[in-house]
């Protein structure tokens, strides 16, 4: 007598990819806007980053309707700070913040798969990696999502991210300047929308420094 | 044991009530006597008194005259909440009476600031509970119903106490700006202006006369209205930007305290030219020596719990 399964998941996967790169007074975060299901698309022109507080910005991959949900949750929860300590959250905080609220659900996860970029409170870049129940760590760069095979590796090899284990103990941020970051960032999304399916139709890029946000967006391959 | 003796006196009168004029006669008489037993009927929120009055709730009204005086005003696109900076003593900061609810919606209390704050969290809360479900803005009008119904329940059950704080709620929403007054009773009302708290009966006369033009005033025009009617709470003491908090919200505009550089800079449109002005207490205001001790001194009718 085998264990009945069920006829239907309630999780989705909606592919895309997201990338972030933390610079020494900056930090890139970058996302295709392919929005897929099985193997159809289901839009060309969607956005998978979202801003949380003026030095945090969220990107996730996954299943769309969980970072949905998880983006409104963070952004209420940002309010809440706002009103009680009459300031904005700083990235750390916010990455704590969203470990926890991923951890909440542990027995019934988000699936999302996330990178937050931002600034910390010295003004340097800081991207934190996730996985879907919360386990985060701060790096120097990290992609996420269906591309992140092809594209993870090869940052590797161009940002030699020191090993923790090198003495003395060396930062993670990247020595590169930002137009190079950027340039970097355009590079491998071309390479991963080639192999990866769910990658493609447009890039978007936000860049976040200590005077703003600025967005630019970038056509890429539509097949 | 024995006061309660005294209301069976009461109805036995009543019971020797005969024809209709003796009714009236006696009417009158009764209600002489509930005013002295006024203090009879006062102890529990949930008893009536003979001539249908809940003691407790206009006690609770009397807490928000005793805090110190806010203001509000609106136009067809913009409020102002302003209210009147008083410290408890020279050595402690200001009590906050102005607060942000959301981008679109200010509060500003006068009476127990305590139970100011606690309703300004609970307003926080709302609006940000409703942005999450309806990914909009909480229309100014369900906020304050919420709010009055919230004061209501405190009237009706016997081991909670009305709010003492009287909120002077202002937003926009899509029919234009409102500005809302919440009583501790539970009611509510709309206003083109309005003030509370101590010394507000001054502003009140100011705005009376002014308010017809506020609908169609500028921005700039209503935050000077605003201060000019702070200014009349403060009864003779120089008008200084450290007096007062001055906040907007409008149409393109999210709430915001406006900083004292440009309070004052208001101010000085007014303060150099006080023959112009129809209260011509300014000049003697200007003259005077210490006017900080002044308002100091003055402050010592405003009741503890509003600090």
């Amino acid at each position: 007598m085998t264990k009945q399964h069920a006829n239907w998941s309630p999780y989705d996967n909606n592919g895309g990819t997201c990338v972030a790169i933390a610079g020494s007074d900056y930090c890139v975060i970058a996302a295709d806007t392919r929005m897929s299901t099985g193997y159809s698309i289901l839009t060309r022109d969607y956005s998978k980053i979202h801003k949380l507080a003026d030095k945090a910005v969220l990107s996730s991959s996954g299943f769309q309707a969980d970072v949905k949900a998880l983006q409104k949750v963070l952004t209420s929860r940002h309010l809440v700070y706002q009103h009680q300590h009459n300031k904005q959250m700083s990235c750390p905080a916010m990455a704590q913040l969203l470990s926890n609220t991923l951890y909440f659900k542990r027995f019934f996860p988000y699936y999302a798969f996330n990178v937050l970029g931002g600034l910390d409170e010295n003004g340097k870049g800081c991207v934190f990696t996730y996985d879907a129940v919360g386990s985060y760590e701060k790096v120097g760069y990290s992609a996420q999502g269906s591309g992140s095979t092809l594209i993870m590796p090869f940052l590797d090899n161009q940002l030699k991210s020191p090993s923790p284990l090198l003495l003395p103990a060396q930062d993670a941020i990247t020595p590169l300047s930002e137009p190079e970051a950027v340039d970097l960032v355009k590079t491998v999304f071309a390479s991963a929308t080639e192999r990866d399916i769910y990658t493609g139709d447009k890039l978007e890029i936000m860049i976040l420094k200590a005077d703003g946000i600025k967005t630019e967006v970038m056509d890429l391959r539509k097949d | 044991i024995r006061a309660h003796i005294r209301p069976f006196k009461e109805k036995t009168k009543a019971s020797k009530r005969k024809s209709f004029s003796v009714q009236t006669l006696l009417r009158n008489k009764d209600e002489e006597e509930a005013k002295m037993f006024r203090n009879q009927y006062d102890t529990d929120v949930t008893t009536w008194s003979p001539t249908g009055r809940l003691f407790q709730v206009e006690y609770a009204m009397e807490a928000v005259k005793q805090g110190s005086a806010a203001i509000g005003l609106r136009s067809r696109s913009h409020v102002v909440l302003a209210s009147v900076n008083k410290a408890q003593s020279e050595l402690s900061s200001h009590q906050w009476k102005i607060f942000k609810v959301d981008d679109h919606i200010g509060v500003a209390i006068a009476g127990l600031t305590a139970d100011g704050r606690v309703l300004s969290r609970y307003m926080r809360s709302e609006s940000i509970n409703h942005s999450f479900t309806y990914e909009s803005p909480l229309p100014v009008g369900r906020l304050v119903v919420r709010l009055a119904d919230k004061a209501q329940v405190c009237t009706q059950r016997s081991w909670k106490r009305p709010y003492g704080v009287g909120l002077l709620v202002g937003g926009l929403d899509e029919s234009g700006a409102h500005l809302y007054y919440n009583c501790p009773s539970g009611n509510y009302f709309e206003y083109q202006a309005f003030a509370i708290g101590s010394r507000s009966q001054a502003a009140k006369t100011y705005l009376e006369r002014r308010f017809e033009s506020f609908n169609e005033s500028s921005r700039e025009d209503l935050i000077k209205d605003a201060i000019l009617a702070i200014r009349e709470t403060l009864q003779g003491e120089t008008l200084k930007s450290s007096l007062c908090t001055v906040s907007v919200l409008g149409v393109d505009e999210p709430f915001h305290f406006l900083d004292q550089e440009s309070i004052q800079k208001v101010i000085d449109t007014f303060e150099k030219v006080p023959e112009e002005e129809e209260d011509g207490g300014e000049a003697e205001a200007e003259a005077a020596a210490a006017p900080a001790e002044q308002g100091g001194a003055g402050d010592q009718d405003v009741a503890p719990m509003e600090m």
